[in-house]
């Protein structure tokens, strides 16, 4: 791997800007360890809560002709207790990347708690989960809420000595705003954005095609909103953002850290591309990189906002 | 999704019926791969191919009945619309002109029946071997046993009560074969885990080639959600088929843990 790919995250050492973004294949240590050989510089991990959730019944994701993904999975996941062993056996493997918990809770005391107990796990740093848009009580109804969205971050800053990520919803009038009472509340870096929410209905049937009917949305469609909110959030604070929202390609990548992001998720391309798409984006960011004279990929973050 | 009217309705077994649809696509599929079929507001399940004729454009699926959802697809008839998406994951390894020998027990017999039909245009000497609880429940039995007198292959039926066939457990009489020495290019099998999990040691101990079609929870079904992982393959990606050597990457769970939808394991 190129140095010129590695980035230092909140204190994080990544070999390389990619990391896999939370809800893909995150529920098992094997699985986040084959994305991290296959090239991702982190990983985080599907969102833990306190309990054990099944999630929704199926169809829990619909491929929307050529606009996206479309996802209604409920925040199935194993409960914190028993997902902080499989940090644990994440951990064995000797891989360096780090691996970044997201957490969920219906309550800045449930956050806390599950976020506690994956530190202790292990987990390298929290992503709060503050913008499933599919769950009630939870996700984009904390994060609609500036009053919510603090109360949370503090809490939690409050409990754990790591680094704290703070995943924001698109789903807002002004995400610069809450970007601004996430950071006031000590988040140490936002991650911008979740999906976008959607529907599918089935025209012969007349029936919703997700079983909760609404479901968020995913994949390239969602670029350029995620880059213009990435955009927005880089003026607004100054802890580092990560990119997330339909990254496919090198480009892609290149573009969200132009807008200001530091490192970039990818999550609906592996559908199509597999765990290869890792080190395709981060080969293309560091021919990017060196074909334009710079020395590390650092430089190239937020240049967009020179012009 | 697909919306499609279903062409018609079978039962095979108790509790087992097929249900032909037109599908370009999935007739176009390979052995071993396998659909996700919606039950429109009520739920969608993974389902093997059990027919494919992309002469007619026509597939199907063979569903046993086991839970709220698949009772919702045992009641409809032809004319009704349920909704598919896919083929997914990948098939059988298929060679020409070899001699292979395919295991099959309960509704594991949908993905094989096709695979012994390719194999059998393939000119392979085919030993299938299939299993049942009883007579009434085998699967395919004149399909296979029509299929198979047309070449040079052979059906041997195992039935746990010996109403048919040899009795006891087709694994004992795959078993006896090898014991007696006979050479097979390759061993396929579906069917009750812990089925495939013997048919497995066994083939690990003769050391013969294998492929064994498994079967998760799903959700996604195009290696996003993480739902049906085993060790590090994804089945609905990287499967449903897995050679031996991939089964023996993953034998702490093959045969002994599967995830529950909350991420949990227990035991298969």
């Amino acid at each position: 791997m190129s140095s010129r790919l590695a980035v230092e995250l909140v204190g994080l050492r990544l070999s390389n800007p990619t990391m896999l973004a939370a809800g893909i294949l995150g529920l098992s240590a094997a699985s986040l360890q084959e994305a991290v050989k296959q090239g991702a510089g982190a990983v985080v991990s599907k969102s833990v809560g306190l309990k054990p959730r099944s999630g929704y019944g199926n169809p829990a994701v619909f491929q929307v002709d050529d606009c996206g993904l479309l996802n209604a999975m409920g925040l199935p996941n194993p409960g914190a207790k028993h997902f902080a062993r499989e940090i644990g056996d994440f951990k064995k493997d000797g891989l360096r990347a780090p691996i970044i918990a997201s957490v969920f809770g219906f309550s800045a005391e449930e956050f806390t708690e599950a976020a506690q107990i994956l530190v202790k796990g292990g987990a390298d740093a929290v992503e709060l989960n503050v913008s499933c848009p599919h769950v009630r009580k939870t996700g984009s109804e904390i994060g609609q809420s500036l009053r919510l969205v603090s109360e949370v971050v503090k809490r939690v800053k409050r409990a754990v000595k790591k680094p704290v990520f703070v995943k924001l919803t698109p789903n807002v009038a002004d995400i610069a705003e809450v970007a601004e009472a996430a950071v006031g509340a000590g988040a140490d870096a936002i991650v911008a954005i979740n999906t976008v929410r959607g529907m599918a209905i089935d025209i012969e049937t007349a029936c919703p095609i997700l079983a909760n009917k609404v479901g968020g949305l995913s994949g390239s469609s969602l670029k350029p909103i995620a880059v213009r909110c990435v955009y927005e959030i880089y003026e607004a604070v100054k802890v580092p953002v990560v990119g997330c929202g339909g990254v496919a390609a090198w480009q892609d990548a290149v573009e969200f850290m132009l807008a200001g992001a530091s490192a970039i998720q990818v999550g609906t391309a592996i559908a199509s591309q597999g765990l290869g798409v890792f080190r395709s984006v981060s080969n293309g960011i560091d021919r990017y990189v060196r074909n334009k004279g710079f020395r590390s990929v650092k430089e190239i973050v937020g240049l967009s906002h020179r012009c | 999704m697909r919306t499609i009217k279903l062409l018609s309705v079978t039962a095979e077994a108790p509790a087992v019926k097929s249900f032909v649809f037109n599908d370009v696509l999935c007739s176009k599929g390979e052995p071993g791969q396998f659909v996700m079929i919606w039950i429109p507001g009520l739920d969608e399940v993974p389902m093997s191919l059990s027919t494919l004729d992309p002469k007619r454009g026509h597939a199907a699926v063979t569903v046993e009945r086991v839970g709220e959802a698949t009772k919702a697809l045992h009641n409809k008839k032809a004319g009704d619309t349920i909704g598919v998406r896919g083929p997914f994951g990948n098939n059988y390894t298929v060679s020409r002109a070899s001699k292979v020998m395919i295991v099959g027990g309960g509704t594991g017999l949908a993905s094989l029946a096709p695979l012994a039909e390719r194999l059998a245009k393939e000119r392979a000497e085919i030993t299938f071997l299939m299993g049942a609880k009883t007579r009434s429940h085998l699967l395919f039995h004149e399909r296979i046993h029509t299929l198979l007198s047309m070449a040079k292959s052979r059906l041997i039926v195992a039935t746990e009560d010996g109403s048919f066939g040899q009795r006891g457990l087709v694994t004992t009489s795959a078993g006896k074969l090898f014991k007696q020495g006979e050479k097979f290019r390759m061993v396929y099998t579906c069917g009750p885990e812990r089925m495939m999990q013997k048919m497995f040691l066994l083939a690990e101990k003769f050391r013969v080639p294998f492929e064994a079609s498994l079967e998760r929870f799903m959700r996604c079904a195009i290696g996003l959600c993480g739902t049906c992982v085993i060790g590090k393959y994804r089945v609905c990606k990287e499967g449903p088929v897995f050679s031996g050597q991939q089964l023996y990457a993953v034998k702490d769970e093959f045969g002994r843990w599967r995830k529950g939808f909350d991420g949990r394991k227990t035991k298969v």
